[in-house]
């Protein structure tokens, strides 16, 4: 029963994984960059959820919202102001312009908000469920946990392919400049992406939080960066993949704890990132670029 | 019009005189003013931090500026060179007296085992391109120092003990030492760095990258950088000297460790110390100095390491403005707008100098 | 024999053949050209021949020896050197520098000769100096020798790129579409300097270009590519008047 706790467990943190990376992937896709700071949006998020929930009292639902909200337009903010125009900078300069964003909100929220430790109630008070005859208990966190993953993903399947919208972001990442020739608003479509990843930045960090209910600062660049070597696992700019490379993700570093060490279990983790780029740079369901000479 | 496209390139040789001649300077200053008593000893606290931060940003410019590759797992190598460099002095300590033929030992050991990580690093992460290596450098970065957190060595009469994550299973005989003590790291290491080791430091790897770059070897690097396809058609062996240019800058990332590391009396791998904040810091002297500019990178490491202590008030800032200049220095150099702002200052610079001239 | 001995050569992207069967046989010291209309794969075949791409079926033999799958580095020592057809310069480094680094296998010393600065260092630096202004005279740059190679004119950049390659002291020489975008004036001069190339360095040659007074005015043998396959081949003067390469050149 231990193991299929474990793995539970460990589904429910990979869903997690699943739902930032999808901010790491999409991003990717499109504008052809890594966006450092996504991991810290997601801390952003948290404080939100926080400050508003404990603050002012407010039902968790109005606190999540006002969350995803503030996110989006950080999203947003963040894309216009540091990324845009380095659109045509080498990728380095890009790189670091990332590391440097990631960088701003992590100090920036400890001057704001302070170096110590919050303690993060859970927004989900519904009762856990007991199975086996109380042997094996999942509680309610988890089980909201993979529903929203499976809720987002196929959401976002379906805006992809349906709609306008979802088919200009297709087309940018295909091909940014034929795109902007077709007629498609490759700006809005860029901003767009960064709304929705920042969006899901939010809702990841609430569901974060509430599993592991410490925030600091610093809350948001290790589930970022585990995240992003998910996104890579799973085969960077691929929505499906996002999934499969956060659930695994998320299986190896709970059972890696669990069975070779806690203290060990990050470095678990990005030993797999290394092995994975060594063996399939490409990911799991990743494309093969070609460099045009 | 010609004279825009006339834009010469400056000779090499004096440019490293001036920045050696700029160290030596410095030095001297240094020294005049502790022997007035005209420094604090809070500034002379600051002295060899100062020269580890500008070797491993000297380091660090050969990766990024000349290789054209982003590593932010710097702070790493730093690592491994602080904690084998100290281990070796350790070790050694009871069978060598004299303190400069220790600390060269160690410095040899700490800059070795740094080039070897470099090396056993570089092979799989250099394959890879731009956002993955710098994700790939920072994974790396932190997987050492999860290990040595979790490494426990110490030594008896009955030789060495080793163990991992379990420091009690270690039972020591009554004059054993631990070398490395899990989390908490290796403990009183001798006092062995001086403000002088440093700087004969700086100068030396400053002499390696400047002698580096204007080599054979170095072309190597930089046209692997500027074109890799027209570096392989012209026969450049893209690996070896991607591999050779990583190794090198590891190794002067180790170097400094070890100088670190002598400072301290105790040296733990936490975050603080050798972690993701130490390689971005380390990132902002070399975008500050100027990717590409060894003087640069050491300037900017001086400056930005005194002006909090300076300004007291700066220091709860200081992260902040560290992140705002790395933005703020890419947004200058790449952004349309502000391109387009600098050619028009130029222009009109020209302009009143050409006047001047007629 | 032949210099450079092509059979049966082809490669697939994806589904598409880019080229198909081709071939191509030259012989040393030849000022070959190798012409078709867009998208015929002219520079795919180039890639190949360089070890850029590896055809999936076919023989590449240089001089006697196979070079097929070979790596571009390899490729590049057994004697074949090129240029790009998109401009591929060391862009933040010296015109001189450009040819040094052209030099790298021509001249060499270890790594560690060049930061201990021996005397050896010294010897070949200034032998490959000299070696480089040699060349880069040739090309009329050596007035420019200290010039960002980014900031010179575009003819010259696409000079400079030829006597890169000619530094690595080749066999054959593979030019892609040497005079893109020069003026009349430039594109004589360069047809000059192409021959004077040959004449002086013993050199092969063969050159993808669509500036057809360039071709009639140095190319003694053509191949013609279309849809990734040879359509003719043979003297400049037969090719060109060859119905079917007139058909394919100018529609129906």
């Amino acid at each position: 029963m231990n193991f299929l706790t474990y793995l539970i467990n460990g589904i429910s943190l990979g869903s997690v994984y699943a739902i930032i990376a999808l901010g790491y992937t999409m991003v990717y896709g499109i504008a052809k960059m890594l966006n450092f700071a996504h991991g810290d949006v997601i801390m952003i998020g948290c404080y939100v959820v926080f400050l508003v929930m404990s603050g002012q009292g407010l039902h968790p639902v109005v606190a999540v919202l006002l969350s995803i909200i503030i996110c989006t337009l950080l999203g947003i903010a963040i894309e216009k102001i540091a990324y845009k125009p380095l659109r045509r900078a080498t990728p380095l300069a890009v790189l670091i312009t990332a590391i440097g964003v990631s960088y701003f909100l992590q100090n920036g929220a400890l001057l704001l908000f302070g170096a110590d430790t919050k303690s993060f109630s859970s927004v989900i008070t519904l009762p856990a469920l007991k199975l086996a005859g109380g042997k094996l208990t999942i509680s309610s966190t988890t089980i909201v946990t993979v529903l929203v993953c499976i809720i987002i993903m196929i959401a976002l399947t379906l805006f992809i392919r349906k709609t306008k919208a979802g088919r200009a972001m297709l087309a940018v990442s295909e091909d940014k400049d034929a795109a902007q020739l077709m007629g498609v608003n490759v700006n809005a479509t860029i901003s767009l992406t960064f709304a929705i990843g920042s969006g899901l930045a939010a809702i990841a960090g609430v569901l974060f939080c509430s599993a592991y209910p410490t925030l600091t600062p610093y809350t948001g660049s290790m589930p970022g960066i585990k995240a992003f070597t998910a996104a890579v696992f799973g085969g960077i700019g691929s929505v499906p993949g996002a999934l499969i490379g956060g659930i695994l993700l998320g299986i190896i570093e709970i059972l890696g704890r669990a069975y070779i060490s806690s203290q060990l279990s990050d470095a678990i983790v990005f030993a797999v990132l290394i092995i994975v780029l060594l063996v399939k740079p490409t990911g799991i369901l990743g494309k093969k670029i070609h460099e045009k000479v | 019009m010609a004279k825009t496209t006339k834009k010469l390139i400056k000779k090499s040789t004096g440019n490293q005189l001036i920045t050696c001649g700029m160290v030596a300077a410095v030095y001297i200053a240094v020294q005049i003013m502790i022997a007035a008593g005209a420094m604090s000893s809070l500034m002379q606290g600051l002295l060899v931090p100062m020269c580890t931060y500008s070797i491993v940003a000297i380091g660090l410019n050969l990766c990024v500026g000349y290789l054209g590759e982003l590593s932010i797992g710097h702070a790493g190598f730093m690592c491994v060179g602080a904690f084998s460099g100290a281990f070796c002095t350790k070790l050694l300590a009871g069978t060598i007296s004299n303190s400069v033929l220790l600390f060269v030992l160690a410095l040899l050991v700490g800059t070795a085992m740094a080039a070897l990580f470099g090396f056993l690093v570089g092979i799989p992460v250099l394959r890879l391109r731009g956002d993955y290596l710098a994700i790939v450098t920072l994974a790396f970065g932190e997987i050492i120092k999860n290990i040595i957190n979790v490494l426990y060595i110490a030594k008896d009469t009955d030789g060495f003990h080793f163990a991992i994550s379990d420091g009690n299973s270690i039972r020591l005989s009554e004059e054993g030492v631990w070398l490395i003590n899990g989390a908490k790291g290796i403990t009183k290491i001798p006092h062995l760095s001086s403000f002088t080791a440093g700087v004969i430091l700086i100068l030396l790897f400053l002499l390696v990258v400047f002698n580096l770059v204007h080599s054979r070897s170095g072309r190597a690097i930089m046209a692997i950088r500027d074109n890799r396809i027209a570096a392989e058609s012209v026969g450049i062996n893209i690996t070896k000297f991607k591999l050779m240019a990583f190794t090198i800058s590891a190794a002067i990332a180790g170097a400094g460790g070890v100088l670190y590391a002598h400072n301290l009396s105790t040296v733990t791998a936490t975050p603080a110390n050798f972690g993701y904040n130490m390689s971005i810091m380390i990132l902002v002297f070399v975008v500050l100095g100027g990717i590409g500019s060894f003087r640069g990178s050491i300037i900017a490491a001086v400056l930005l390491t005194l002006l909090p202590e300076v300004l007291r008030g700066l220091s709860d800032y200081r992260m902040l403005i560290y992140s705002i200049v790395l933005i703020a220095v890419m947004l200058f150099n790449w952004a349309p707008k502000c391109i387009e702002f600098r050619q028009k200052v130029m222009a009109r610079l020209k302009k009143s100098s050409g006047k001047g001239e007629a | 024999m032949a210099l450079l001995e092509v059979k049966n050569l082809g490669i697939s992207f994806g589904g598409l053949r880019a080229v198909d069967g081709f071939h191509i046989s030259i012989e040393k010291g030849r000022l070959y050209g190798l012409i078709g209309p867009n998208g015929a794969g002219k520079t795919t075949v180039f890639n190949m021949l360089t070890g850029v791409y590896t055809p999936d079926c076919g023989v590449i033999r240089l001089d006697g020896t196979e070079i097929t799958g070979k790596k571009t580095i390899d490729i590049n020592k057994a004697g074949i050197a090129r240029t790009f057809q998109n401009i591929r310069l060391f862009k933040d480094q010296s015109v001189l520098d450009n040819v040094k680094i052209g030099l790298h296998n021509e001249m060499t010393y270890s790594t560690l000769t060049g930061i201990l600065r021996l005397p050896r260092y010294r010897k070949v630096e200034a032998d490959m100096n000299e070696k480089a202004m040699e060349l880069l005279k040739v090309f009329h740059l050596d007035e420019k020798a200290e010039y960002l190679s980014s900031n010179l004119p575009y003819g010259d950049q696409r000079k400079l790129e030829i006597a890169r390659a000619l530094a690595t002291n080749p066999k054959l020489l593979l030019l892609d579409e040497p005079a893109a975008g020069m003026n009349p004036n430039e594109t004589k001069e360069l047809m000059e300097t192409i021959h004077f190339v040959r004449d002086t360095f013993d050199m092969t040659v063969l050159l993808i270009e669509h500036d057809m007074k360039l071709v009639f005015g140095i190319c003694e043998e053509l191949t013609v590519l279309n849809f990734g396959q040879v359509l003719a081949e043979g003297s400049t003067s037969s090719v060109l008047n060859d119905p079917q390469v007139i058909k394919a050149y100018l529609g129906e």
